[in-house]
């Protein structure tokens, strides 16, 4: 066990695979000698030689087309992209091809591709570096959408991700790269440093994609969140006084369905919380999920506190941005319904 | 208002539309063998004039000469027009079996017929084509099943893609033919893509990837070519420019200001521009591309320049924006026509052979669609509707298992 960041365990991830399968192999943009924009391939180059870690062309639509080729050929490519906010242009190669080269070619050629890219807001990068477009993946269906919110489960989750025979979408909450960020942006940043789930062993381990974690067990209220948001979660019910349950998602495609009923059905009520905007967010179809399979159950109706339906704004970032307060409000309200 | 000209938008058009005269007199078409050949290991900016010309072997009186002749032995060639016969036969038949309501849809290759036959005879078992629609004589080539091309295109119990595509979006990974889509560009950087694999698993196979001349216009097109070119991926990358997209002619994809073989000097690889009707100039050009890639020397683009002698597909009727009589003004002529002069000129062949083979293979796609009709047309017979739901994970997820669950309980 070591004690790291989610830089570090992701780093150790992609470092425990290039050793362990020669067919894997990771290339993006700033991501070889210079090791990626936020370290995440740091040193990787020089440990695992220039074939296994390199630098691609701006050109997103280029890395995921050659590495789904790559795939088709056998390898296990983990292509990033630089922020999440630059995925559109390969938007058609997820969409149009790696979602459907199983399905189309009767199984004949996959994809097990994944691709990493830093997503989410939080760190004053404006418009074009902190957008969570998760909802728009886990709605092509032949995607896996993987979302960690720790150490640990970054590194399980990537390894099984890279082991996975689907394409599949990981999602890096960059706001949590370097500490548990819950919201409270006016108080000083904390690190890893000393978090349980900062404890990660050095070598291989998975977490199963699909899975979804009770981070908090609680009675009155149950709280969806994945990424940056567990954090804030935390702090909103910690605000509340309410005896939420909250549920960490980790992936949200596949869904742990089951544990969402379950606590659902136990406590009677459900808020979600995402950081992406609302209408048309993953969140609705949580919603729709748990109405549809908990409405007998159900004593409030569901509530969601996502980012407001704007572009994300460089000024208005905690405006924008759902913290704890917000949250700890819809916990309240669904209290009194 | 300025004392500056007025700007004008140009909108470029073809010579002819429908109730004109055809003309191609603007096309220069070098002489049959005038072509020099440099080493396949030369470096690229010693061949900068080969984007610009034309590569042909085979002249007016059907003989193979010039630097670029192959001398391939008779029985490869008539190998090759067997395969080119064989997809003209399959073409013919099941666009009439569209006609009469056997399917919903079907796309012929009449005149690219060449290129697909050529090429998938010289690479090797084991290298890997990442095909358009319109590359059916690649699989003709090596054997493919008929019936089971049938089944696809009638979507019935037997199809190998379990009734999951649109007709002839093949997909045949023991043939080396990569699953096609009806997304055009998509698939030319999975061709890169592969070939870096193969490159980085230190294998000998060599990928080779098609794209229509319209299709270039994508960012896929660019993409490729970089990618290719900053890795000196294996892969031959073909631009098959049969003059239209569906109604566009070519020069709505820049056409008329360059060829598609000369987008290769801005990237640094090799452009060969190769007459696509002879069969014998698409095997010599593709050869010293695969033998260029087969030693780690990289990508090599080649346009092959050719006609789409019929409608873009069976949705497409070709008189309504280009003269009907262009076909047969094409200046390069046929294919498989060319190919058969040439070898009956060499004594290799005769008009009776001819005839005799065009009926047994005739004979023999009628027996595949029989076959495939006694199984069942579209609608007719289809694979089991569990199918629908297989292949989009390797394993499906619950939604999947529900969603299925519920189709059976109402069927």
């Amino acid at each position: 066990m070591t004690s790291m960041n989610m830089v570090q365990s992701l780093n150790s991830a992609l470092d425990v695979m290039l050793e362990r399968d020669p067919k894997v192999l990771t290339f993006g943009e700033d991501v070889g000698y210079f090791g990626g924009v936020f370290r995440v391939t740091d040193k990787l180059q020089s440990k695992h030689g220039l074939k296994r870690c390199f630098d691609a062309p701006i050109s997103e639509g280029g890395i995921i087309a050659t590495a789904i080729g790559m795939g088709a050929y056998g390898l296990r490519p983990v292509p990033e992209i630089q922020f999440a906010d630059y995925i559109l242009p390969a938007f058609d190669q997820l969409v149009s091809e790696a979602a459907r080269l199983r399905y189309r070619s009767g199984g004949e050629f996959c994809a097990p591709i994944t691709v990493r890219s830093p997503y989410g807001g939080g760190i004053f990068g404006g418009q074009t570096h902190s957008q969570s477009p998760e909802a728009i993946f886990a709605h092509i269906t032949g995607l896996k959408t993987v979302i960690p919110s720790n150490p640990y489960d970054a590194k399980g989750l990537l390894i099984a991700a890279i082991e996975c025979d689907d394409p599949v979408i990981f999602l890096e909450p960059k706001r949590l790269y370097n500490g548990p960020f819950d919201g409270r942006h006016d108080q000083q940043v904390k690190s890893w440093a000393g978090h349980p789930d900062a404890e990660v062993p050095d070598g291989y381990y998975t977490v199963p994609l699909g899975k979804a974690a009770v981070v908090r067990e609680g009675e009155a209220v149950t709280v969806l969140a994945y990424g940056t948001m567990v954090h804030v979660a935390l702090a909103g019910i910690e605000d509340s006084g309410v005896d939420a349950e909250l549920i960490d998602l980790r992936s949200i495609v596949p869904l742990d369905i089951d544990t969402i009923v379950e606590s659902v059905k136990r406590t009677g009520r459900c808020v979600i919380l995402h950081e992406a905007s609302r209408y048309g967010g993953f969140g609705g179809e949580l919603s729709a999920l748990v109405q549809e399979r908990c409405f007998h159950w159900l004593e409030a109706p569901v509530e969601r506190v996502a980012g407001w339906d704007t572009p994300y704004p460089h000024a208005f970032e905690w405006d924008y941005f759902p913290g704890p307060q917000r949250l700890a409000t819809a916990l309240k309200k669904v209290m009194q319904d | 208002m300025s004392n500056r000209a007025k700007l004008s938008l140009y909108v470029p058009e073809p010579n002819a539309r429908p109730g004109g005269q055809p003309s191609f007199e603007h096309f220069e078409i070098p002489a049959a063998g005038a072509v020099r050949c440099p080493d396949f290991g030369a470096p690229e900016h010693e061949m900068r004039d080969l984007p610009y010309t034309l590569i042909r072997v085979l002249d007016e009186e059907s003989r193979a000469v010039g630097a670029w002749n192959p001398k391939l032995p008779h029985d490869t060639m008539i190998k090759g027009l067997r395969a080119m016969m064989l997809t003209r036969a399959f073409d013919d038949r099941l666009f009439r079996a569209h006609r009469q309501g056997k399917t919903s849809f079907y796309m012929k290759s009449t005149g690219e017929e060449a290129i697909g036959a050529a090429q998938s005879l010289v690479l090797d078992q084991g290298d890997m084509c990442f095909p358009t629609y319109r590359v059916l004589s690649w699989l003709m080539a090596r054997g493919y099943p008929l019936s089971d091309l049938v089944n696809q295109i009638f979507n019935n119990a037997q199809d190998p893609l379990q009734g999951r595509q649109l007709p002839i979006l093949y997909s045949a990974r023991d043939y080396g033919f990569y699953s096609l889509s009806g997304n055009v560009g998509s698939r030319f950087g999975h061709a890169v893509g592969w070939a870096m694999a193969s490159a980085y698993s230190e294998d000998d196979k060599i990928a080779l990837g098609y794209i229509g001349e319209g299709t270039t216009a994508e960012g896929d097109f660019h993409e490729a070519l970089t990618f290719a070119s900053v890795y000196h991926a294996p892969v031959i990358l073909c631009v098959t420019n049969n003059q239209w997209a569906i109604s566009s002619y070519a020069g709505i994809a820049g056409a008329d200001e360059t060829t598609f073989a000369a987008k290769a000097i801005g990237y640094g690889i090799p452009g060969l521009r190769v007459d696509g009707n002879d069969f014998l100039a698409v095997w010599a050009a593709t050869e010293w591309a695969a033998e260029r890639a087969r030693s780690n020397r990289g990508a090599t683009l080649i346009e092959f320049f050719t006609y789409r002698a019929e409608g873009h597909s069976t949705s497409d009727d070709p008189t309504k924006y280009r003269p009907a009589d262009e076909p047969s003004a094409w200046p390069l002529g046929d294919p498989v026509d060319r190919l058969k002069r040439h070898l009956i000129a060499i004594g290799a062949w005769d008009e009776e052979r001819h005839v005799s083979l065009a009926a047994e293979l005739d004979a023999a796609v009628r027996a595949a669609v029989k076959e495939a009709e006694a199984i069942g047309t579209l609608g007719k017979s289809k694979p089991p509707v569990e199918q629908m739901f297989e292949c989009v994970f390797k394993e499906p997820d619950w939604r999947l298992i529900e969603q299925r669950r519920e189709v059976e309980a109402s069927s």
